[in-house]
This record gives C-alpha cells, structure tokens and sequence, in this order.
C-alpha cells in the first residue's frame, strides 16, 4: 500500500453483485414506479446532430458464457468531438445528446445496446487527436472493481492507427479487442470477453 | 494551479479481480495486466445528474414504493455523510444510488429465491444528489442479512449497495456499507475481496448517535472518498487544452 502524503485513500471497491439492476435500472427490472424512467436510458432525441449508430454486443465469461447481470455504461463525446459536462472547456456540446448510456443485459441472451451518434474526435493531453472512441464500464456479480475499456471503430482505421491510447497497447494481436465491428445499417457490435484468448484489454487510467 | 489529471488508482487497496474465496471472480477476472494510461477529456468529463431529475421521495425508502398511508417494515434508520476527494474536498453534485434487501434479507428481484418474504411496500431503491459541501443523507430500513451460494454456508453481513459518479468518469465507483458492530462482515468472502482490515474498516457505517431522530430512527455515519485529481503548477499540455 503506498502512501501519499496529504491524501485520503479512496473508498474501496465492492462487487455490484447479482441485483445491481434494482439500484441501476429499475424499470428495466420491473420494479416500476419508483423512477420515471432509467438513467441513461436514452441517449439522443429526434433534434441530436450526427450520425445515428446502435452499439449491441455480450460480455462473455471466460467460460464463453454470456453475463446476464451485468451493467454496462457509456459515455462519449457528440458527434462534434465535445462532451456535455461541465469539465468541457472547448466549447459547449449539442444540447440534445446525453452522452451518458447505462444498459442491463437482456435475461436470456445477455445482450446490451445503446442507440446514440458516432463521437467526433477528442484531443489527448499533448494535443494529439484521438480517434472517434466510446468509454465503456462494466460492473457485475464476481467484478471486484468495475472494468474500464474504450470502444473504437473497427472502420476508422487511419485514425485509429494515430490514436495514442491504441499505440499503448504492446501486444497489437489485443488491439482488435477494442474495435467494433460494423454489421451494416448503423449497427456497431462490440463483444467484451473478460478471460481468454481473446481477452478485451481494460484500462487502468 | 491548473486541474491535472486524476491520480492513479491504488490498485493494492483495492479487491483484485481474481478472489477466489469468491467464486464467481474466477471466470470473471482479466486474466492479463491492466494498460496503463493517463486520463484524457475522456475520463476527466463525467455526466452531471442535476437535482431537477429527483422525485421527493427518491431518497426515502421507507416511503417511495410504499401504497399511501404505510411504509415500510424493519428498523427504520437515517444514513448520511459526506462525499469528499482525496485531497478532502467536498464533492458537490454526485449522483448517488442505492440499493438493498429489506429488512427480512430479501431483494425485490427476479433472481432472489430466499424464502423471505417480499415487503410489499418495500422497493430497496433511492437516489440522491451531494449538497455543494458533498453531503448526502437517505431513509430506510436496516437491511437483513442473508445466505448465498459460494461456500455451503455463506451470508452476507447487512449491507447497503453505493453507486457513485463524480465529476469525472474516472471516479465511477461501486461499493457497500456494512454496519458497526455486525460479527458477520469478517466472515464474508465478499469483504474479504479487499486486502487489508483497514480498507475494509473504511466501508462500516458508525452509529450516530448525534443524527438519530428520538422516538423514529436510528442514524449511520458513511463518508465516501473518490479520486482526486492532481494538482500542479506544471502541466505538460499544450497551450489551449
Ligand atoms: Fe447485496
């Protein structure tokens, strides 16, 4: 355990557990009539500039069963490259795009969606851009700490092939991990494996 | 002094992903080390979750699924404190979530099969915004324990489940409160994630004698501390950024 000096040690983790959905997505669980609607349950409305995308996907164990208790969130700059938060400086973001996504997995098939826009381009601390990438957390029963991955688009190849966070990863037969892959009709699939061989790479930022 | 970057996790104070006394870590844990990188606009932006998002009731579980005129049954307590940084600050406007059984040990939850039974004015709910200092108080019931499958013979010690977000996504946080004086959460594999006693120590909830309502509840103390960022007079950006 390191010590900073003047610091207080953050509070530490603990799983989500199996019912997270009860605190999470309440609506989605059935449990009507405590919350209008679920947070980050939707993400764009009819006037959000951009190009509209769906992003579906599983989380798989590293048995390569499907997770069906997990929640998985998203957050990302609009389709301009701006993010709607009051720790954006650069400029203020479309009103009408959240940027924020929260989504249980389905019961049976443990899939997660999210109808947003594609995110525009965002700069890395030096300046450098980084190419279009949504944040991805995952929490779940048997998840200590919640993971932290991107997404990229697995059709952006120039620009992913500058981003600077990509260029981090040593091992380049991992960074297909990270790309989702384009199913037509706006459609973004991105599989998160948490073991194996084709292990998604976390973060630790 | 500019805002820098939030400083790196301790990842030492923290469970690790493979715990095997908790089984269901084992094929859920990564395998490969975490990649290192510094936060970006990516992470140092969060969503903010104004107040005008919250119903009356959000932070009153005893009430905000209960039918008019009844409420919910158990121990009826107050829980509040004060969410900081770890530089001490107040962290205003974070959004908290809560979520819990009822004070029988069971979850209004599809998966939950404990025989129990369900409070029909219960829910196990609420949510919250930090004040401008990060102070947060909620109404509820004292949850029940309650056993699980891992080893043949588990419970959970009381708890409350904590969903947090700060200013930035960084800070995201999920956690749970146990409570001062309860003999089970020693024996929990769910505790026993985290490495040492005084982390552990860091999610038991005092009883607050000075926060009790007479003759209506009991009180518990839970301060939660989120990533801090660094502060610097020598950032390395560009001009601009
Ligand atoms: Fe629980």
């Amino acid at each position: 355990m390191t010590r900073r000096p003047d610091t207080l040690k953050e509070t530490p983790s603990q799983t989500a557990g199996p019912y997270v959905h009860i605190g999470c997505t309440p609506n989605f669980l059935g449990n009507t009539g405590i919350y209008p609607e679920d947070l980050g349950a939707r993400m764009v409305n009819d006037r959000t500039r951009g190009e509209r995308i769906t992003i579906t996907g599983t989380v798989w164990d590293g048995t390569g069963t499907a997770l069906r208790d997990a929640l998985v969130e998203i957050w990302q700059a609009d389709a301009d490259g701006l993010y709607p938060s009051p720790e954006e400086t650069r400029g203020a973001a479309d009103p009408d795009f959240a940027g924020f996504g929260r989504s249980g997995c389905d019961w049976e098939t443990g899939a997660f969606t999210f109808a947003t826009v594609k995110p525009g381009r965002v700069p890395y601390p030096d300046g450098r851009l980084q190419a279009p990438h949504v944040t991805v957390w995952i929490a779940a029963r048997g998840i200590n700490t919640g993971l932290h991955t991107r997404m990229y688009f697995a059709d952006e190849a120039d620009a992913n092939a500058e981003d600077p966070v990509l260029a981090r990863i040593e091992h380049r037969n991992r960074v297909p991990s990270l790309l989702a892959q384009p199913e037509g009709n706006g459609v973004y699939r991105f599989d998160i494996r948490l073991q194996g061989d084709h292990e998604t790479v976390f973060f630790d930022m | 002094m500019t805002k820098g970057g939030f400083i790196q996790r301790d990842r030492a104070w923290h469970p690790p992903a493979y715990a095997p006394g908790y089984k269901t870590s084992v094929t859920r844990a990564p395998g490969r080390p975490l990649i290192s990188m510094p936060t970006t606009l990516s992470e140092e932006t969060g969503p903010v979750f104004g107040r005008d998002m919250l119903g009356p009731r959000d932070n009153d579980l005893i009430l905000n699924f209960a039918r008019d005129g009844e409420a919910a049954i158990g121990e009826r307590i107050i829980v509040h404190g004060r969410v900081t940084d770890e530089h001490g600050r107040g962290v205003p406007n974070a959004l908290i979530e809560v979520w819990q059984a009822n004070a029988g040990g069971r979850y209004r939850h599809r998966k939950d099969g404990y025989l129990a039974p369900l409070d029909p004015n219960f829910g196990g709910c609420g949510r919250m915004v930090t004040d401008a200092e990060g102070r947060y108080e909620f109404r509820t019931v004292k949850p029940g324990p309650y056993p699980w499958p891992n080893g043949v013979n588990d419970w959970r010690p009381s708890h409350i489940h904590f969903s947090l977000f700060g200013s930035g996504f960084a800070q995201r946080l999920i956690s749970q409160m146990y409570f001062e004086g309860d003999p089970l959460i020693w024996q929990c594999p769910i505790v026993r994630t985290i490495p040492s006693d005084a982390a552990v120590e860091r999610l038991i909830a005092a009883q607050d004698m000075t926060a009790t309502i007479p003759m209506d509840a009991l009180a518990y103390r839970f301060d939660i501390v989120l990533r801090g960022r660094r502060q610097t007079l020598f950032e390395t950006r560009k001009e601009g950024l």
